[in-house]
């Protein structure tokens, strides 16, 4: 344990000097402030049942969800630019040589980074959504419903690819790395559209396409599920709007995520113990 | 700490294989407790494989080894085991007090004991002042230091050391031998590597020749039997003096207007000035000297080893 405890502390250490930290934080602060301009200058509703305010209400419930669905992507960006070079990196260099040859488990080293990586993105997440709906509350006195459910899913979206990008680090170079870990965002994206498109037309054979690419890259369906559970009952429904999911991915691909970024793991470990250093 | 007898790495066979690439065909070695040991070869020979192998970084493909009386890779025993790889690099946004204390926790030490070991190291390696910098600031040369410090820390029961002077100036490769020294007298042993002749002559008790993965030669530096060369200008250089010479040695050879021997101790010197003397023969000149460990290397290697 305190070999992970170790590593876990020269990764943050790492992350802090390398301003990982201050540019997230920088970057989250510009967004904020560019998505409360935007709120400021929206439309309050006074009269609820006068004319507009059914679609001044739907603007002020989709507009959260529009913040929240732009901090999905950039969680899933720094999930994956997070940990892109950390083994890779240290692999190529050799800077790994003097840290595998001590008495620790190369499972420790890999446990030690993907619990700070975790961490640091729970946090990002955190500070993002918080100032999504704090903005909200604050302009418009807008509360946004299911938020801890839609984080946690936009947590575990980038757990995954936090674990996918770590097990590549062990295996690729840093560019090819973050190539594959991209190229299995677009497959789930594309995935996604297919599956929806699918159920748009009726289209069977799109619906279980899209299906099986979600279970190869489940991280779109987790996505899709978070916006999902922040939409009115009514707005999902009726679907209108561009967050509304066709086909609303089942609860049971929570599950296929947690088991999916324990394998990934357990293969990151196989390769890294068999790895050369 | 458990008390240490016998073989301190025992090697027996040890192969790696990369794909079609053969880094290591045979390595079959037995290096004592307290011996400071040299492991010499030309690029490529497999060396730093090897060194890998025993530290449990690359698995051998075949044969086996023991290291501090456990097998490659052993936890406990890596515990006991200091390391300087050869192209040392370390995360350079840690200063120079934190990378010795990241590395002292990996290695098992905490707090007080870890701290004042860090304080002692940074003394012993001259970066006492810089200790507070970031390595990024450092040169290559500090940074190897750091390095040895990092090797160095937990007072470790063997140390590799991959070239650890290949980027010290004079001052610091004295600073090297003096901490080989240390280890030395404290009972450790240091597995050296380094293509600095002159510094694994000053320093190592004995050495190993490795050519394309294979041990081909083993010397004692500490007490080389029939390593002395012995040359000589003299009068008369007839066929009967070079018979008679070789009754004092071997290798007799007259080129260049001298004659050259090889004879097993400095005793013989006086020996052979007396004998021509005896016959008569005049002595302009009469000296010996030790092989040097280039020599050796070249002798080994063969005269067709190509530069790696």
């Amino acid at each position: 344990m305190s070999g992970i405890l170790t590593i876990a502390q020269l990764t943050w250490l790492e992350a802090r000097r390398r301003r990982i930290v201050l540019a997230a934080l920088l970057c989250g602060v510009a967004f904020l402030a560019v998505f409360a301009t935007a709120v400021y200058f929206m439309p309050t509703p006074r009269d609820p049942t006068g004319a507009g305010a059914l679609a001044t209400r739907l603007q002020l419930q989709t507009m959260p969800i529009a913040g929240l669905y732009a901090v999905n992507f950039l969680a899933v960006a720094f999930a994956v630019m997070l940990p892109v070079d950390s083994l890779s990196g240290e692999i190529s260099s050799g800077i790994i040589q003097t840290i595998a040859s001590k008495p620790i488990r190369r499972l420790d080293i890999l446990l030690g980074k993907w619990i700070v990586f975790w961490f640091m993105l729970a946090a990002y997440i955190l500070f993002m959504a918080l100032g999504i709906v704090g903005t909200m509350w604050l302009l418009k006195g807008f509360v946004q419903q299911n938020l801890l459910p839609a984080l946690g899913l936009m947590q575990l979206e980038a757990s995954v690819f936090l674990s996918i990008t770590l097990a590549g680090g062990v295996r690729f170079s840093t560019v090819t790395n973050g190539i594959v870990a991209f190229a299995f965002y677009a497959l789930a994206f594309v995935g996604g559209w297919i599956e929806q498109i699918g159920v748009f037309v009726g289209n069977a054979a799109s619906r279980y396409i899209g299906t099986a690419i979600s279970l190869v890259s489940p991280t779109d369906a987790l996505g899709r599920l978070a916006m999902h559970v922040l939409q009115p009952p009514v707005i999902s429904q009726v679907q209108v709007s561009p967050f509304s999911a066709g086909a609303v991915p089942t609860p049971a691909m929570v599950w296929w995520s947690v088991a999916y970024i324990v394998a990934a793991l357990a293969l990151a470990t196989r390769w890294l113990q068999r790895r050369p250093l | 700490m458990p008390p240490m007898t016998g073989a301190v790495i025992q090697a027996r066979g040890l192969r790696k294989q990369f794909g079609s690439n053969l880094a290591v065909a045979d390595l079959s070695l037995d290096i004592s407790r307290g011996e400071v040991f040299g492991f010499l070869g030309p690029n490529g020979a497999g060396k730093t494989t090897s060194i890998k192998m025993l530290l449990g970084l690359v698995a051998p493909t075949g044969g086996s080894a023991t290291v501090l009386g456990a097998p490659i890779g052993d936890r406990p025993a890596r515990a006991r085991i200091g390391f300087l790889p050869e192209h040392f690099r370390f995360h350079d946004t840690l200063t120079g007090r934190e990378l010795l204390r990241i590395h002292g926790r990996l290695q098992g030490l905490r707090r007080a004991p870890l701290e004042r070991r860090i304080d002692t190291m940074l003394e012993k390696v001259n970066l006492h002042e810089a200790a507070d910098r970031p390595l990024r600031q450092f040169s290559k040369g500090m940074v190897q230091r750091a390095g040895l410090a990092q090797a160095l820390i937990a007072e470790p029961d063997l140390v590799f050391l991959d070239e650890p002077t290949s980027g010290l100036d004079p001052l610091g490769r004295r600073l090297v031998r003096e901490l080989i020294e240390e280890a030395r007298e404290r009972g450790a042993t240091v597995f050296l590597n380094s293509h600095l002749l002159g510094e694994v002559e000053a320093t190592c008790d004995r050495v190993v020749f490795v050519k394309n993965g294979r041990t081909v030669h083993e010397l004692s530096l500490t007490d080389a039997p029939a390593t002395l060369d012995v040359e000589m200008r003299v009068d008369r250089t007839d066929g009967a003096t070079l018979e008679g010479l070789a009754a004092f040695g071997q290798d007799v050879r007259f080129t260049g207007g001298v004659i050259r021997l090889r004879v097993e101790s400095d005793a013989v010197v006086p020996e052979i000035a007396r004998w021509l003397v005896g016959r008569g023969v005049g002595i302009y000149l009469l000296g010996s000297r030790r092989k040097s460990l280039e020599e050796w290397f070249i002798e080994v290697m063969g005269e067709d080893q190509r530069p790696g």
